[in-house]
């Protein structure tokens, strides 16, 4: 009941519990260490031949097997990949080559387009989306060989970053190759590559994900939508409704999950299967457009499948497979929300810079006043981390040869998408009255800006899931301390040790506070030597990073002992350790980005120093009152209070304190 | 007859909307670290080659641009926009700095005459320092004759019809190929590289050549003395009534 009503308040159905404890299940998602592992010593046997391994290496160009271990995951157990400090790098040519490809995109983002009548009439003419094919952004992340521009993750991202400057243009495009046509890319054959990929390339088709029902939004899993295998065992039929499919009126092709009856050790069972239909299939319908608070112009709608064939051969992956590639395709997606935003910022930043330095108050500039300059510095700080935390994911998406980086990308996506939302708030707030009209495009960014924050994950699953995952990775490290902890009668020498800790602790909160806190060492005290890896300048704030990884990885095994398996329902800590790993990957991200700059003189890389170290400093800020909130425990971090609260409006059915002005005599 | 040959001139100048600012010790511009693009003009030079490529007027286009080694950046965008090949005649920075339109002139009458160029086709101007010289110059050393600043461009038995923008209208002439045309702001709307066009374009050959291979020498025969920012306007004065403004002229000097 408690977990219902909590679960209620991010309008989520309880089954969200179930994937949540299925990522918990290390059965269900394999191990992905063991697989990185694997692969490397299979490379490595002595008896591969030289021309098999020059194959595999063509085959695999630059990439390199990824050495350590997932770098969030990793964290969780205080460990940190050092190589995470050498910010990637494109080669020169490469780097041309991309620059060339922005020119194009952004003299068309910046002359060719009217965002404003696109929001206004709530489409995108057919000629924009005819100019937006013909440059090839229909197919981006396609291979050459199937008509596509084949960017790799980190060009994908420096493009998002100039297509973002229309929300509308930027999720139609999103929509379509991000997730609509994804799962061909990743999970498809050969033959359904080469039957759809050419064509949604260059846009003749477009493409659209079919997830989301009326009963089933984060939760995945419990869609109703059922496809029937028919006698001949050939084709199945379709039939089911979806809602809010972003391209669902224009898209030819759509990626769409359905249950299917698998038998499973002979027991049958209904498993999520992702299929490719196509429109020409017939019993296809589209509703009409929703009205929407942003991204106006891109086209939403319900989609209807009613008996739907879908040949045998358009099963994408596994016939009950298709939860994992829905999740596949989404954790693949993420990760260029945060180019995006930044594309945004830095644009409106920019904007509001001219205000600030020409509008004059009280006889001196905007510019000049302490509030203004502090709403500056913030946002160019909270942009510099966005951006680099997504050219670090990208790099590592691109550096590596089978990269999991599901929970940076989605960290990437929960930063971005709420950095985004302030600093605009923050920009139209600078304006003043002239942010607030139509006149000015901030509105309209601070509206198209707030889906970011919902869809592909909403930012609380996507935060449960990280702190989750995470939790699992060291969970099986850490077994069979937690064991011990749990059980102190097995162990009582452990637990007389655990037993005069917490007294100690409940005795001397000054203690305790001091204990849990992150404490910054002298470098030679230093374990993980991250300052080694950093140039001078950023000695403080490696230290800072250093202990900012110990507290947290201290904070973790707590968690686990406390709550062992319960952890799943325990949100509210869960959250906050989402926000510390965030910040986490946020200072990696700074630190490696700043000290590559400075190391080779760029310019403004002093400024970028600065950047680095207030966004260090404030970051290890946030991370301290997170920790003693979770140390505090549910009573004194009030989380036991917001149950209480909360229970007692979904009582009451509402809002549930008497009126002000109420008499009782 | 085959179609033409066509050249086309492409000058690598700091991007049109960029705000030009002169270096704190006045030898010039900064150009690190600021935006480049091709010249507006010298890019409709390349769209009307295409398009006459398109039209089967034209064979090959080749692309020139003479300057430090990003001019290949613009030459791979000419490329981009459908230029068969290109030729980057590579000069140091600080060579380039003091390069005029007489030198760049001579590197493409030589290499008009090389690759049998029916056509050459420039910018009118380049929109850095506006001198509307290179066109004129090639004609001049080729003896070939020349259409400068033009609008429309036609084929009209093996001739060129060429509409040109004059003080005061239009002018149509005739002109024998092989010829030299300067292209203005009305010719065409140049179209988008496109991105599938740019992956292409890194396959087409590009070769680097030195102004010496040519037989042409850049070394600077002027000094740049002093680069300034013009000077800012004065501000200006409201007056109350029409006495009050012809006092104020009188005053002046000025009626």
């Amino acid at each position: 009941m408690l977990r219902a009503s909590v679960l209620r308040l991010f309008s989520q159905p309880i089954r969200q519990t179930v994937y949540l404890r299925e990522c918990l299940d290390t059965s269900a998602f394999p191990n992905t260490l063991k697989l990185y592992s694997t692969q490397t010593a299979v490379k490595e046997q002595p008896g591969t031949t030289v021309s098999e391994k020059e194959a595999e290496e063509t085959r695999i160009g630059k990439r390199r097997p990824l050495e350590n271990a997932p770098f969030i995951r990793e964290l969780f157990l205080g460990r940190f990949a050092k190589e995470m400090l050498v910010y990637p790098e494109m080669t020169k040519e490469e780097l041309e080559h991309l620059n060339q490809m922005v020119q194009p995109i952004e003299k068309f983002f910046n002359e060719g387009l009217d965002s404003k009548s696109i929001d206004v009439n709530a489409k995108i003419p057919d000629e924009v989306l005819q100019s937006l094919k013909d440059l090839g952004l229909f197919g981006q992340q396609i291979p050459e060989e199937y008509g596509g521009l084949g960017l790799n993750a980190t060009e994908f991202a420096r493009l998002a970053e100039i297509t973002a400057l229309d929300g509308s243009i930027a999720v139609t495009l999103a929509a379509h190759q991000s997730i609509g046509l994804k799962g061909i890319l990743i999970a498809g054959t050969a033959q359904q590559k080469a039957k759809y990929l050419p064509k949604l390339a260059t846009g003749e088709h477009v493409a659209a994900f079919c997830l989301t029902e009326p009963s089933s939004g984060s939760d995945a899993a419990s869609i109703q939508t059922r496809a029937t295998l028919s006698e001949d065992g050939k084709t199945f039929l379709l039939n089911g409704g979806k809602i809010w499919i972003s391209n669902g009126g224009i898209a030819d092709i759509f990626t769409v999950f359905a249950k299917t009856k698998v038998t499973v050790d002979g027991v049958e069972k209904d498993k999520v299967t992702a299929f490719i239909v196509e429109r020409e299939f017939g019993g296809i319908t589209s509703g009409k457009p929703e009205d929407k608070l942003g991204i106006r112009g891109s086209n939403t709608c319900e989609v209807h499948f009613d008996n739907t064939p879908v040949p045998l051969e358009n099963v994408i992956g596994e016939v009950g497979g298709g939860f994992k590639v829905a999740m596949n395709i989404l954790n693949s997606g993420r990760f260029s929300m945060g180019s995006s935003g930044a594309g945004i910022l830095k644009k409106l930043i920019g904007m509001t810079c001219e205000h600030a330095v020409s509008r004059k108050q009280f006889g001196s500039p905007l510019a000049e006043f302490g509030l203004i300059q502090e709403k500056f510095a913030q946002m160019t700080i909270t942009t510099y981390a966005m951006e680099s935390m997504a050219y670090l994911t990208a790099g590592v998406i691109d550096l590596y040869e089978k990269p999991d980086v599901s929970l940076e990308a989605a960290i990437v996506k929960v930063f971005s998408s709420e950095g985004c939302w302030s600093c605009v708030n923050e920009c139209l707030q600078i304006l003043g009255g002239l942010g607030y009209m139509k006149d000015y495009p901030y509105e309209r960014y601070l509206r198209d800006g707030r889906i970011l924050m919902i869809f592909e994950g909403t930012n609380e699953i996507l935060r449960l899931f990280v702190a989750l995952e995470g939790m699992k990775y060291a969970g099986k490290e850490l077994k069979d301390a937690v064991k011990i902890a749990r059980n102190p009668w097995k162990n009582p020498g452990v637990a007389w040790k655990m037993y005069k800790k917490a007294v100690s602790r409940q005795f001397s909160s000054k203690k305790r506070n001091s204990e849990n806190a992150v404490s910054v060492h002298q470098p030679y005290n230093s374990k993980l030597k991250l300052h080694q890896s950093l140039h001078n300048t950023l000695q403080y704030e490696a230290l800072l990073l250093e202990g900012c990884t110990e507290a947290f990885q201290k904070v973790v095994e707590h968690l686990l002992i406390t709550h062992g398996k319960e952890i799943i329902s325990a949100q509210m800590d869960l959250a906050k350790v989402s926000n510390i790993v965030i910040d986490l990957y946020g200072m990696t991200a700074c630190l490696s980005r700043s000290n590559r700059s400075y190391c080779l003189g760029l310019q403004n890389a002093d400024h970028e120093i600065m950047l680095t170290k207030a966004f260090c400093k404030d970051a290890t800020k946030r991370i301290n009152t997170n920790l003693k909130e979770i140390y505090s425990g549910p009573v004194e971090n009030n989380s036991e209070n917001y149950e209480h609260i909360a229970q007692a409006v979904f009582k009451h059915g509402g809002y549930a304190a008497s009126h002000p002005l109420e008499r009782m005599w | 007859m085959s179609g033409f040959r066509i050249l086309v001139g492409c000058k690598r100048v700091i991007d049109y909307a960029v705000k030009v600012r002169v270096k704190p010790d006045k030898t010039g511009v900064v150009t690190e670290g600021v935006k480049h693009s091709m010249n507006p003009f010298d890019e409709i030079a390349v769209e009307e080659a295409v398009r006459m490529k398109e039209k089967k007027l034209a064979s090959e286009i080749i692309a020139v641009s003479c300057g430090p080694q990003q001019c290949q950046e613009t030459l791979r965008t000419a490329l981009a926009m459908g230029v068969d090949r290109a030729i980057h005649v590579i000069t140091e920075p600080k060579e380039y700095e003091s390069m005029q339109p007489i030198h760049v002139s001579k590197i493409l009458s030589k290499i008009a005459t090389e690759e049998k160029a029916d056509l050459v086709i420039v910018g009118k101007q380049a929109i850095d320092d506006d001198c509307n010289q290179t066109g004129q110059m090639t004609a001049s050393l080729l003896d070939w004759p020349q259409a400068t600043f033009a609008s429309k461009i036609e084929k009209s038995n093996g001739d060129l019809s060429v509409m040109r923008e004059i003080d005061g209208g239009l002018e149509t002439i005739k002109v024998k190929v092989p010829a030299v045309l300067t292209s203005d702001l009305r010719l065409n709307e140049p179209r988008y590289a496109t991105l599938p066009n740019i992956m292409k374009a890194k396959k087409k050959p590009l070769v680097t050549k030195k102004p010496s291979d040519y037989g042409v020498d850049i070394t600077p025969r002027q000094e740049i003395v002093s680069v300034e920012d013009p000077p800012v306007r004065q501000a200006g004065q409201k007056v109350e009534s029409v006495e009050e403004l012809v006092t104020k002229l009188k005053e002046a000097g000025l009626v």
